[in-house]
């Protein structure tokens, strides 16, 4: 196979999943990563390397588009960053010395358990309980517009969320995913901050956490230009595509199919992850 | 007061998104140049991404991947393009520490440099080790 030959299916291919992944909301990376590594044998250091930025490509560039709604929170994400790029760091590093295959390995099982969330149904539990004194002291609580007029939240079970964002943070390092699932749980189920909050607002910290690893993979030179040509383009172009077409009720199915897809890959990489092929 | 703290958040929030939505535009411009003049000079060669072996240093270094889009190389004008891309998110922190400081809330200056630190750690110190 030649390099534009190559190029080109990587380019369909990472257009595809990025255009699936802006539309359920799991990001491409969790798609991107098997298609090269079990399609094409890349090496999964070089794969993780051209995901992380596609990664922060889609990250930065929907950004423009939560900004308008209002509704992320940047003190929280703020300061829960300082959570997550302790943790990319820590997980770039590992990358660095953990085999292939163990990588491998971790990837699928993180892959079923992000499936299995997204099947999950999102309710809206609002709990407006008051502010705690951590929470009054980083000015944790805001409120954001609604139907039904402006509503109050605060920070819930600070310590909590931190920690599980130093995890969201690390598996990112580690596996060149924006673990935006995980980022949604710490904000969602341990701080009870909103759902919409919790999503815009790990969207802004998805690309900052991201960036953080980037460095490292970098300056390791995990970054190939030939390869995350095609795969940053590719992913750009179908989320673009995909917050064009807002088809808000009918994403159900697709969510479906993505993640028996994802289910089906996340075994191929555990599978090959064993058995010492990957 | 609460309020215009409120409406001060989201003009920085604004701002930020026209930066990275530029950003973005930029970079992916940048290597889709490099991506098609990488094409013509080898797109009939085999690729070989199937063994790790680490990119040239003339791939990794902010200075050397420079000096390779003056000389026109493809592969550093696409590398300077994922470059562009990497500093879009750590452009939002700083236009925070920014922000933070223009509304004079020290706390979250102090915050927002301190992940400033940590993604400066993982670019600049891990190129000595």
């Amino acid at each position: 196979m030649t390099v534009l030959l190559f190029s080109l299916i990587v380019l369909a291919g990472s257009f595809l999943a990025g255009l699936v992944g802006s539309l359920t909301g799991l990001g491409g990376g969790v798609v991107i990563i098997p298609l090269l590594t079990l399609g094409f044998g890349v090496d999964i250091h070089y794969a993780i390397g051209a995901s992380l930025i596609s990664v922060i490509a889609t990250s930065s560039g929907a950004a423009a588009a939560y900004v308008k709604e209002g509704i992320s929170n940047i003190r929280i994400g703020m300061f829960l960053e300082i959570a997550t790029t302790l943790g990319a760091v820590g997980g770039a590093t590992l990358a660095i010395y953990a085999p292939t295959h163990i990588i491998a390995v971790i990837f699928g099982f993180v892959l079923i358990f992000s499936a299995a969330l997204s099947l999950k149904k999102k309710e809206e539990v609002l709990v407006q309980a008051k502010a705690g004194k951590f929470a009054t002291a980083l000015k944790l609580d805001s409120s954001y517009p609604t139907a039904k007029g402006e509503i109050k939240y605060s920070a819930q079970n600070i310590p909590g969320g931190f920690f599980m964002m130093a995890i969201a943070g690390l598996i990112s390092g580690l596996l060149g995913i924006g673990s935006g699932a995980l980022k949604v749980i710490a904000m969602d189920h341990f701080m009870r901050l909103p759902f919409k909050v919790s999503t815009t607002t790990s969207n802004f910290m998805i690309g900052v956490t991201a960036a953080a690893s980037a460095g490292i993979y970098m300056q390791r030179g995990y970054i190939n230009p030939g390869l995350s040509m095609p795969v940053v383009l590719g992913v750009i172009g179908g989320a673009f595509l995909g917050s064009k077409i807002l088809v808000k009720s009918e994403t159900k199915w697709l969510r479906i199919l993505f993640a028996i897809i994802i289910v089906f890959l996340a075994f191929q990489m555990i599978y090959n992850g064993i058995t010492g092929q990957i | 007061m609460k309020k215009e703290i409120k409406i001060s958040d989201y003009d920085i929030e604004a701002v930020m998104g026209r930066l990275l939505i530029t950003g973005v535009i930029i970079s992916g411009t940048l290597i889709l140049i490099g991506g098609i003049y990488y094409l013509i000079q080898h797109g009939f060669s085999i690729p070989h991404f199937k063994t790790f072996r680490g990119e040239p240093s003339n791939l990794r270094s902010v200075s050397q991947i420079m000096e390779g889009v003056i000389h026109f190389d493809s592969l550093s004008i696409i590398q300077m393009g994922l470059l562009l891309l990497i500093a879009t998110p750590v452009a939002r922190v700083i236009f925070a520490v920014i922000g933070f400081f223009i509304e004079k809330d020290f706390l979250y200056v102090a915050i927002s440099l301190i992940v400033l630190g940590i993604i400066a750690y993982s670019i600049f110190s891990v190129a000595a080790a």
